[in-house]
């Protein structure tokens, strides 16, 4: 059983409001895992507890075999398991390279330094320096990160990621609010990722979608109504129904 | 320590248990709804204190007095509101508690020009002094055995308003979704002064109450203030069911521990030992209650659905 | 070395000039004020480590001012004179209970933060005033200063003014180190965007936690310095009042800042002797009414200035 993550049965409510609905979802080492659906199917809510951000009512989450669900966040993510964020979350005073090297730090067993500038310590610029190359955002890495342009600050994002040396990335629509001309450029950087990391894509952009996925979930009013190869999803008439039908 | 004490004892721990609900009620709901921390409720304690012994004395009719009391401290709440507060809606927590930290250096020194430093003898009116005979054992005063009804019956109030009414269903929203209820085309500027003013005029009910018991001098809020907090943080924030909770117990523990556990310490240990610890840890009391609180319930009892 | 840091230096060095000059001046008043001045900056300063770097809105620090002074006083009490002793006691205790009072808070954020810092602060406040053996709320007299035999004698004066100026000096470097090292950057992160630092595998409170008690054991010793200076000590040292100011001088400075916390010490202070002393105020009543000024200037700084006094120093934010 190669599923790198799992979950089983999840179930979450706000009050009265179904969140999640009992959502069995596993993701095969090496794939890209796209989950599309409407606004307010739940998809958010759904990636929160798989970051550990928020704890299932029922059901569980399970990584490379382990049961996670009782893991908090920062847990999860040494286990391998990095997010990136719909609204973009990053650290607006420090610069570019500051932000990555602070996610190259959160690596290390603890941060219980108190004397040696983190300025000048290679073992972290190194690594951050490298990652925000294979980026594309090395000629920025001393701007501060509030000064960056939306798409170069949803790039951080990524690279923020990559350098906790992920396992599984968890990317919450990473094109969120860019272009055109951005997008593209988002989706060479994710096709360049494809394959070397086990990525679940939340996504509204379907080009990127049918173009980075080897197999879609549906999510629909907190259940996946269906999962397979976007070919197969492409022409499943509930799915043309409840979501490709209101396709932007 | 017989019946007759503890139940004095206890009816004291439930006056003042309504009145930390009065000051809590309000100022739990300007944290919960507005996201607001203010130093300066406390002052309105004061601000309703004064007013009331002023007019009392000035016109001999305690009815009017509390009237224009209350009318009072709601219009300086309403006015620092206007003024002060808003722009610190937006500001963060630590800007909030110095501004307010600013207005209660300002208010306490404006009482003090006004009416100077020395506590003001703060009287209660004929119809309400005296006492009454419980059981046969017990006499309890009336004043207090009134306020302790104002007190309930502004709770019931406060309920039925909470859950009943459109804008208690405003106010819960509020508590737990703010983005939500301006998203829905709520005045939310007026609702927020709206419940800022109703806060101050219970914090003014508290301190007119309050006035004939405890001493009405400048600095006079902030001694209750920190009472009223440590009542947020038990019964949790944005919450009245917790606020009326939290000042029930922590009311009921202030009380019965500094008038019993020196008492019963000497059972247990040396009289003298006792007479250090006693009133040394009694004023430690719901301090020590609300660290307790907190490691289990670190929302508190009865925190507002978020 | 940036020009802020330059510009500290230049200050440090001020301080430094001033016992010769009030000594040539015949002015020794000045000696104690700006001394008074220092002691206050250390205690600033470590609140400028969880406040203004970590972010943690802690309204209750003026308790290590009181748990470093009632260390020494209590000591000198029992005819303990001992420095070392009187000190490293106002260290030890100031951070077991910043660890105590840390574990439980630190796991809060926001108003609960706040408000129980607070409540935890007037505890001991209250906790002091009922311990009538060392005075109860009137206080007591420490006349007999901390000895360090041989090494440095307190009873005098510009001894003494310059090992505060040491201590303020040493602090803010230590400050400055731990805040540019990882640790310093986990906290800041923390502050920053809190949701991020957890994503990326950190857990804040520990950070946080350990924060909290290097700034409470600072913070301590600046109170086993205060109680030095005058000589005295009440509860008061621990009112929340004072927490209040202290924080104020924070902000007043400039928050994240090296150099914010002496200079919104120094401005707070010399601002509260300005205001008592005015002569230029029409009425006795009105002077004596100057925390109305002070409150009237210490929201107006709140609502209009926020970049404090360090932003008017050349150079840019750290």
């Amino acid at each position: 059983m190669n599923s790198l993550l799992e979950t089983r049965n999840l179930r979450k409510s706000f009050g009265a409001l179904v969140a999640t609905d009992g959502v069995d979802f596993d993701v095969r080492e090496g794939e890209t895992h796209a989950v599309i659906g409407p606004n307010g199917a739940g998809k958010t809510t759904f990636i929160k507890q798989i970051s550990g951000e928020l704890q299932p009512d029922a059901g569980e989450v399970r990584f490379s075999g382990e049961d996670i669900t009782a893991l908090p966040a920062p847990r999860r993510s040494r286990k391998g398991l990095a997010r990136s964020f719909q609204i973009t979350s990053i650290y607006r005073e420090f610069s570019a390279l500051d932000n990555v090297a602070l996610a190259v730090q959160a690596q290390e067993p603890h941060s219980f330094r108190f004397w040696r500038p983190a300025r000048e310590d290679l073992a972290l610029t190194g690594p951050a320096n490298r990652i925000l190359e294979e980026i594309g955002l090395d000629k920025r890495k001393d701007i501060l990160a509030a000064n960056l342009s939306h798409g170069e600050q949803r790039q951080l994002e990524i690279a923020m990621a990559l350098a906790t040396r992920p396992r599984l990335l968890l990317l919450d629509e990473p094109m969120a609010g860019m272009g055109t001309e951005e997008s593209q450029r988002m989706i060479a950087l994710l096709a360049a990722l494809k394959g070397q990391k086990t990525i679940v894509l939340v996504e509204h952009d379907m080009d990127a979608v049918f173009s980075l996925a080897d197999r879609i979930s549906v999510l629909v009013y907190g259940r996946i109504i269906a999962t397979g190869a976007p070919q197969e999803i492409r022409a499943n008439p509930e799915v043309r129904a409840a979501y490709l039908g209101e396709d932007t | 320590m017989n019946l007759v004490l503890i139940t004095e004892q206890t009816l004291n721990g439930l006056q003042l248990g309504v009145m930390l609900f009065l000051m809590a009620a309000g100022l739990t709901l300007v944290f919960g709804i507005m996201n607001l921390v203010n130093l300066a409720h406390g002052a309105l304690y004061m601000v309703g204190a004064y007013l009331t012994t002023y007019f009392f004395q000035a016109t001999g009719s305690y009815v009017l007095a509390v009237v224009l009391g209350l009318a009072g401290t709601l219009a300086v709440g309403v006015v620092t509101e206007l003024i002060a507060l808003r722009t610190l809606y937006e500001r963060d927590h630590l800007d909030q508690v110095l501004a307010t930290f600013g207005l209660i250096l300002i208010f306490n020194e404006l009482i003090a020009i006004l009416w100077g430093r020395a506590a003001l003898y703060s009287s209660i009116p004929e119809y309400l002094s005296g006492h009454v005979q419980l059981t046969e054992t017990l006499r309890y005063p009336l004043y207090r055995l009134t306020i302790i009804g104002i007190g309930l019956s502004v709770a019931v109030l406060l309920w039925y308003v909470v859950t009943r009414t459109r804008i208690g269903m405003l106010i819960r929203a509020g508590a737990s979704n703010r983005t939500m209820v301006a998203a829905l085309g709520v005045n939310i500027r007026l609702l927020y002064t709206i419940v800022f003013g109703f806060g101050a005029a219970l914090a003014g009910l508290a301190g007119l109450l309050s006035g004939p018991i405890y001493a009405v001098q400048p600095g006079m809020g902030e001694l209750i203030l920190i009472q009223v907090f440590v009542v947020i943080v038990i019964g949790g924030i944005g919450s009245i069911r917790g606020a009326f909770a939290g000042a029930l117990i922590v009311g009921m523990v202030d009380t019965l521990g500094r008038a019993f556990l020196k008492p019963m310490l000497a059972t247990v240990i040396s009289p003298t030992a006792a007479d250090l610890a006693g009133p040394a840890i009694a004023s430690m009391l719901i301090y020590l209650l609300m660290a307790g609180v907190l490691a289990f319930r670190p929302a508190g009892l009865f925190p507002a659905a978020r | 070395m940036t020009r802020r840091d330059w510009a500290l230096v230049i200050l440090l060095g001020l301080l430094a000039a001033v016992p010769p000059l009030a000594a040539l001046l015949h002015e020794p008043f000045y000696l104690d004020l700006l001394r008074r001045v220092m002691i206050f900056a250390i205690a600033a300063v470590s609140l400028n480590l969880i406040l203004g770097y970590g972010g943690l809105v802690s309204f209750g620090h003026a308790a290590y001012l009181g748990i470093g002074a009632y260390a020494v006083g209590i000591l000198a009490h029992y005819g303990i004179h001992n420095g070392w002793l009187q000190w490293g006691l106002a260290i030890g205790v100031s951070a077991l209970v910043a660890l105590a009072i840390g574990a439980i808070s630190v796991r809060t954020s926001g108003i609960y933060f706040i408000m129980i810092t607070l409540a935890f602060t007037q505890m001991l406040y209250y906790l002091g005033i009922s311990m009538a053996e060392y005075g109860g709320d009137d206080g007591m007299r420490v006349p007999v200063r901390s000895q360090f035999s041989g090494l440095i004698d307190l009873n005098d004066g510009t001894a003494f003014y310059y090992l505060v100026l040491a201590i303020l000096a040493a602090s803010i470097y230590l400050v400055h180190r731990v805040v540019h090292s990882r640790f310093g950057r986990v906290l800041q992160a923390a502050r920053s965007n809190e949701a991020r630092t957890r994503a990326i595998g950190f857990s804040p409170y520990p950070y946080r936690l350990t924060a909290f008690v290097i700034s409470g054991a600072m913070c301590g010793i600046a109170g086993a310095l205060l109680v030095n200076h005058t000589a005295y000590l009440t509860p008061e040292f621990m009112n929340w009042t004072r927490s209040g100011e202290l924080m104020f001088m924070v902000i007043l400075g400039g928050i994240a800042t090296s150099s914010g916390p002496l200079l919104g010490a120094a401005a707070l202070l010399l601002l509260e002797d300005v205001l008592q002393g005015w002569s230029l105020l029409p009425r006795e009543a009105v002077r004596d009414h100057w925390q109305l000024y002070l409150g009237v200037i210490l929201l107006l700084v709140v609502l209009f200035a926020k970049r404090g006094l360090a932003g008017l120093l050349p150079g840019k934010n750290e």
